[in-house]
């Protein structure tokens, strides 16, 4: 693990995803004893405020102050798109590396159906599912793990599909070994660095989707300091006080690229061939 | 002495580690080529041969750099020259042809618009020029019809025909040298005969110097002028080929042609103890003490210098002195009267008609493998021989369960049926019954220690677990004569022939009855291949298994074998005792594979019989060699399947001819060779 690791410090953009993903993880964890307002702390004399020496990155429409809100931002969005990409990697890894063994008509039904929750718009899917069971982490762990499992599992299924041709699945297959021992013994060992890289890759997709539910207002709830939540309520001001809208864009976007250079430093790392772990 | 085209002086090159070691591939290599000469290069795995040649055109894989030496094309310093012009010269006047041409060309590209692009790079000829240019490269290559052939893509052309596509492509450039990295390794051997017959006289019409480059001895005595021997990154011995293969003077030299299976001579060959040093080692003595049968104290003084005897030059002081005989151990038959295992006239298909065929009432294709049967008994050893599509590991797949049969009957010894798949079979079947595979390397879970990988039988066969199982494992281990220390490893720690060797040890960690070995040793190099063979040998002396040997080196398959069985497109063509069918009277196809069976010998020429086309499926009827078949009788052979001609101790050749005609040729042939 360490020398992973040092593997993948030792290049600059293997360095820099490593770099900027720790950072928003401390950001996160440490949050109250950064941030030196309170996130919701409402504040009439401070409206609008350009970023200053109290404030560094100024202050909303409701004198919060813009630092401390993307600084605790980040909590709840990180939080619930972790649980869910583990969800995610974990069902549709499970299932793309049975159905890639097993193959035959059990696979190419299950196929079928997989390709029919692929062609759906997923956004508004979820728009509908939230509609129904209304906006929480309880609603959308679940269904952001459920959608994101489906290309996790087509991208597992097609890697376990070349693995389960290999000599030595066939050699345990001819010994008469049952399904589990070969999942677990002969294909997951060596499919589980798709799975991680696949995990974190997703993971960063769906930071991108939890802020946008959040900007149409499915997300996260006001006044919860949340990056998509503070950019839909500044959006108005753009043009006049554009910090409100740039700082949590900019943080947002840094740990989405933080993760996506973390993602392809360790599938280097690891031998991986980038094209069996792209994102769909 | 003419001024030879390319000359290599003193090259040392390799890579550099991170803490600023040097760990050289090639170490101090001089070599020269003289214009239209050939020179063979032969060696193992990790030897350095495919580096030197390709240094000698002045390239570098990634990551290596020269660190001593030159390398000199046509009066030009190949290391010296700016990168431009460097790879303007590798264009022109040198030329690759690699090992798999069907990946080397392009496969969205017609076979002429491809050519007709080597000639714009190359030539200042014009369109209309070119396009009679490739006409007449197609034609040089000895292409069939060129004009269609040059509408083709490569996929539409056999493995040989694409083999030849690349020539006439490489030749496009007018090159003076051509360099050729294991061309027809990986072609089946009629077709390999063909091709060396064919770059043989292309060396000499052209006047070309060529580059050959090969770990087949056979291959390198037909072709080469000149013969170079690569051991861990040095040269060891040098000389025209009669004089090294005739009077090898190099212990390396002499073991490596002792370990190379011969038609002649069956049994079981001597091979070299140990394994060479590690690619990029550090070398304080030479290299090959480790193996050597003739070593001294002296010998780990340090690296002895390449001396002249005669023609040749040696990298050994000793090496005048007399050699220790290699002697071949004749296999004692274990054949037992009791069967192993038995199969009757079995058919594998693995297309199935889907819906619309069966809608449109499309006939069936043929089956991939039909009409198989043969008895094993418990003991003996059946080689089944064949070029690749022969269905040979076809069959192996059906005993093993893996392809389902279509009709007949396999059934073990006492009578238990192995028609079910894997999945139909109880676990005491399946345990009689083992699998070893081509490729160790891919056979073995790079995820699991060998421990862990010989611990999964035992574990569901007999319930062995914990340090029960350790023990038998660590037992396993000692049979295939490996430490019980590498228990803790993981396969990709391990030589090529050490991760055979486990998988050896997995199969026979089931206790089988009857083994079935898939190429077994392929994959390996000839002194590694010769111990693997003994080591089967051995275990069957041991343990009475059965064995049912598939290869295509019908000289590898007479050092194993009781009985052999030929196959071609699935369907047996002669079967019988080994000293019976490599004896006349031949099966007309028997006979092709037998007459291009090149052997380690200057003065060995192949007899070429059928041409070399391959075909995709069996014919629907009759004999199913009647396509190729150079001594067909009429149209009896594509209307009627022969019946089986018995001959004395159990030798059966399915043919139209008569035995007596078959005879008679046979005979003639055996002539021809000697």
């Amino acid at each position: 693990m360490l020398k992973l690791l040092a593997t993948i410090a030792s290049k600059p953009s293997g360095a820099l995803g490593l770099g900027l993903t720790l950072f928003h993880l401390a950001l996160a964890l440490l949050a109250p004893w950064i941030a030196p307002f309170d996130p919701t702390a409402q504040n009439a004399d401070t409206i609008l405020l350009a970023p200053n020496a109290s404030h560094l990155m100024g202050t909303d429409t409701l004198g919060r102050d813009v630092f401390s809100r993307v600084v605790y931002g980040g909590r709840l969005a990180i939080a619930v798109t972790f649980t869910a990409a583990v969800i995610a990697t974990l069902w549709g890894g499970f299932a793309g590396i049975f159905f890639g063994t097993v193959g035959g008509r059990v696979d190419e039904y299950a196929m079928r159906v997989v390709d029919a929750f692929l062609s759906m718009p997923w956004l508004l899917f979820l728009l509908l599912i939230i509609s129904i069971g209304g906006a929480g982490p309880l609603t959308i762990i679940p269904t952001l793990g459920f959608f994101y499992g489906v290309a996790v599992l087509r991208v597992v299924r097609g890697a376990a599909m070349q693995l389960a041709a290999r000599d030595f699945v066939t050699a345990a297959k001819a010994r008469g070994e049952a399904l589990w021992p070969i999942l677990s013994r002969e294909m997951f060992p060596n499919l589980s660095d798709i799975l991680l890289v696949e995990g974190a890759m997703r993971w960063s997709w769906m930071l991108l989707a939890f802020s946008s539910l959040s900007f149409l207002g499915f997300g996260a709830t006001p006044p919860t300091p949340d990056w998509g939540l503070m950019v839909a309520q500044e959006r108005g001001l753009l043009s006049t006080a554009p910090w409100g809208v740039f700082w949590p864009c900019l943080t947002l976007s840094s740990l989405i690229i933080g993760i996506n250079l973390l993602a392809d430093a360790v599938g280097k790392a690891l031998g991986l061939d980038r094209a069996t772990a792209v994102a769909v | 002495m003419t001024e030879p085209l390319i000359k290599i002086e003193d090259l040392s090159l390799g890579f550099t580690a991170k803490n600023g070691r040097q760990a050289p591939i090639l170490r101090g290599l001089s070599l020269e080529l003289a214009p239209g000469e050939t020179l063979g290069i032969v060696g193992e795995s990790g030897s350095g041969k495919s580096t030197v040649a390709l240094a000698m055109m002045g390239y570098l894989k990634s990551g290596l750099t020269v660190f001593r030496g030159r390398a000199i094309f046509d009066g030009n310093d190949m290391f010296a020259l700016p990168e431009k012009q460097r790879t303007r010269l590798r264009g022109s006047s040198i030329a690759l042809i690699p090992q798999n041409a069907g990946q080397a060309l392009t496969p969205t590209l017609k076979i002429g618009r491809q050519i007709d692009e080597a000639l714009q790079l190359h030539t200042a000829l014009s369109a209309g020029e070119r396009s009679i240019k490739v006409l007449e490269l197609l034609n040089r290559v000895r292409l069939p019809s060129p004009e269609d052939i040059a509408e083709r893509y490569p996929h539409e052309l056999s493995g040989g025909q694409q083999q030849r596509a690349a020539v006439a492509m490489a030749l496009a450039g007018n090159a003076k040298a051509l360099l050729l990295d294991e061309p027809t390794t990986g072609l089946d051997v009629t077709t390999q005969a063909h091709i060396l017959e064919f770059l043989r006289s292309l060396a000499k019409e052209l006047g070309v110097a060529m580059i050959y480059v090969s770990h087949d001895l056979g291959v390198i005595a037909r072709v080469a002028d000149r013969v170079a021997v690569m051991y861990a990154g040095m040269l060891v011995e040098e000389g025209p080929t009669r004089d090294v293969l005739r009077e090898p003077n190099h212990p390396y030299t002499r073991g490596l042609l002792a370990s190379i299976p011969r038609l002649g001579e069956p049994g079981i060959l001597p091979s070299m103890p140990g394994v060479p040093p590690a690619v990029g080692s550090d070398l304080t003595a030479c290299a090959f003490a480790d193996r050597c049968p003739q070593v001294r104290s002296l010998c780990k003084d340090g690296i002895p210098a390449l001396e002249r005897r005669g023609n040749c030059r040696v990298r050994c002081p000793y090496a005048g002195e007399h050699a220790p005989e290699h002697l071949s151990t004749r296999r004692v038959p274990q054949v037992q009267h009791a069967r192993a295992l038995e199969l009757q006239d079995v058919a594998v298909s693995y297309r199935r008609p889907g819906l619309l065929d069966r809608w449109l009432k499309k006939p069936e294709p043929a089956p991939t493998v039909d009409r198989a049967g043969f008895v094993l008994k418990k003991g003996e050893t059946l080689g089944l021989v064949g070029e690749s599509g022969s269905g040979k590991s076809t069959i192996l797949r059906a005993i093993a369960g893996l392809a389902g049969t279509r009709k007949g009957g396999i059934t073990l010894g006492d009578g238990e049926s192995l028609n079910a798949p894997v999945a139909g079979r109880d676990r005491e079947t399946l345990r009689r019954v083992q699998m070893i595979f081509q490729n160790a390397d891919a056979s073995l879970n790079p995820r699991q220690s060998i421990g862990e990988i010989l611990m999964a039988p035992l574990k569901l066969y007999f319930g062995l677990k914990g340090a029960e199982a350790q023990a038998r494992a660590e037992e396993l281990l000692e049979a295939v004569r490996l430490p019980a220390r590498y228990m803790s490893r993981f396969p990709r720690q391990l030589s090529g022939g050490e991760k055979q060797r486990v998988g050896v040890a997995r199969a026979f960690a089931a206790n089988p009855e009857v083994t079935l070995c898939d190429e077994v040793t392929s994959a390996l190099d000839v002194s590694v291949q010769a111990a693997a063979l003994a080591l089967l040998t051995r275990l069957q002396r041991e343990n009475g298994c059965s064995y049912i040997f598939v290869s295509h080196d019908l000289a590898v398959v007479r050092a194993v074998s009781d009985r052999v069985a030929v196959l071609y497109q699935g369907r047996i063509c002669e079967i019988g005792p080994a000293e019976q069918v490599y004896a006349p009277p031949y099966h007309p196809y028997t006979q092709t594979l037998m007459g291009a069976v090149l052997e380690p010998d200057p003065d060995a020429a192949p007899v070429l019989l059928a041409n070399d086309m391959s075909e995709m499926a069996p014919p629907a009827t009759g004999c199913p060699f009647q396509r190729r078949c150079t001594k067909r009788i009429g149209p009896v052979c594509d209307t009627r399947t022969p019946l089986p001609q018995v001959l004395d101790a159990g030798h059966v050749i399915h043919c139209h001819i008569p035995a007596q005609h078959l005879q008679e040729a046979g005979e003639r042939l055996e002539a021809e060779l000697a």
